[in-house]
């Protein structure tokens, strides 16, 4: 069993039995539910949902927490060649947080009747996906702060929206992880700021990573309005509360002041202010460059993936420990 | 890729974590986590939900033993509190002018 669990085609077939299987959903119960979250209610794991509203949360869900993990990844990758002991230890906390993050939204997952152990194969075996965003390479110093600025940032929107989603597990652990992130995204721009104001190499180091961080920063947010297949059921259902469109230009208006007071420019020939819709109107994202990085054939995806299953199995003796050292402890209980 | 053997932390028993925030205040469910046991569960309910000083006092349940309302049933079953308005400060008049309050 644990052979097939584990193999690809167990997912693929995982997968494809749980969409063909959801049950047709009694409409007397699917208008009450849809009452309630007209009514501005939250939706808790013993309330009854429609088998679409759970299949779309556990995707959504599993797929930002496997975020979270594999996000751990570019940013580990510089601990050890932090440039001072204050960053280092930022750096691993931050680390630490992502792991934490990751844990929130799988148990959040867990409440909705899904294990665990099959998203986490799902995520090993690579057949679910992740923010696109963690499959760029993390070059020099310059990238962790540009991370913590513009990737945390991004984030930042996006889960301050998703604290008001519909489903109460979900929203609870966005609330924790909002409060967490704020520290991510200061000591991201405080490493630009030190950048923006040091050598001329130093500002040139800031100046490539924006430029390599950027467009996969606005990528972040999913597919256009007008592409985003799943965007008008999860609005009607309150699981989304902004559209993709909407909330990536709320970062852009946010971003360029900030990148103004570090006197450097986003790689964007078409960026411009409009006075009338107080908008920064920015040029067109190059979306076969996502739909490539989504589909698994971005310039780290093999790298990130490898690095997760390396680690996966590195733990399994401390997994294996801590059942063992339980089962001991369980029978010196009993024997006493 | 390494197939997963043996024992796996999801398979461990789910507890549910509740934090106290400051001495006096009562106690929040914070969310929740596997672990082999009880000690484990306090040691991991530490480092996910209290890196940040945001617990005086930890309590780790297992979920099983938690019994809980059903969310279908919840008008009759809370009913018996939802009619008294006799049991609220609004339900009594006090004279013009008098701050009772």
């Amino acid at each position: 069993m644990a052979t097939l669990r584990g193999s690809r085609l167990y997912s693929l077939l995982h997968m494809t039995t749980t969409i063909r299987q959801l049950p047709a959903d009694d409409p007397a119960q699917v208008a009450a539910f849809e009452a309630l979250i007209a009514a501005g209610e939250s939706i808790e794991p013993k309330d009854w949902m429609p088998a679409r509203y759970r299949s779309q949360l556990t995707r959504m869900m599993s797929q930002h927490a496997h975020s979270e993990v594999v996000g751990m990844l570019p940013e580990g990758n510089w601990i050890t060649r932090a440039p001072s002991l204050r960053r280092k230890q930022s750096l691993i906390a931050k680390v630490q947080d992502e792991a934490g993050h990751g844990l929130y939204i799988y148990c959040g997952t867990e409440t909705l009747g899904v294990d665990r152990f099959d998203l986490f194969n799902q995520l090993l075996d690579g057949t679910a996906k992740y923010s696109s965003i963690f499959n760029y390479p993390t070059l020099s110093w310059a990238d962790m702060g540009v991370i913590g600025w513009l990737v945390d940032g991004a984030a930042i929107v996006n889960q301050t929206v998703l604290a008001k989603t519909s489903y109460g597990p979900y929203a609870r652990a966005m609330v924790r992880i909002c409060k967490e992130e704020n520290f991510h995204k200061r000591q991201g721009y405080e490493i630009c700021t030190v950048l923006a104001n040091g050598t001329p190499a130093q500002r040139a180091m800031l100046q490539d990573a924006v430029d390599r961080f950027w467009w996969p920063s606005l990528m972040m947010f999913g597919p256009s309005d007008t592409n985003s297949l799943n965007s008008g059921e999860l609005l009607r259902w309150k699981v989304k509360r902004k559209t993709n469109d909407e909330l990536r230009q709320r970062f852009v208006n946010l971003t360029i002041p900030q990148a103004q007071a570090l006197g450097i420019t986003v790689p964007d020939p078409d960026l411009r202010f409009d006075p009338e819709t107080k908008n920064w109107v920015f040029g067109e994202i190059d979306w076969s460059e996502f739909q490539q990085v989504i589909s698994g054939n971005g310039p780290c995806n093999r790298e990130r993936l490898e690095a997760r299953r390396k680690a996966h199995d590195d733990g399994q003796w401390v997994r294996e420990a801590a059942s063992a050292h339980a089962a001991k402890r369980a029978r010196k209980t009993e024997a006493a | 890729m390494a197939e997963p053997t043996g024992p796996t932390d999801s398979h461990w028993p789910l507890w549910e974590v509740f934090t106290q925030g400051n001495v006096g205040e009562p106690f929040e469910h914070a969310g929740s986590l596997h672990a082999t046991d009880a000690e484990h569960a306090l040691q991991n309910a530490r480092d996910v939900y209290a890196r940040r000083g945001e617990a005086m006092n930890l309590w780790v349940v297992p979920s099983t033993a938690i019994t809980a309302s059903a969310p279908s049933d919840a008008g009759p079953f809370f009913d018996p509190g939802n009619d008294k308005a006799y049991r609220h400060p609004q339900f009594y008049k006090a004279p013009r002018g008098i701050r009772v309050f």
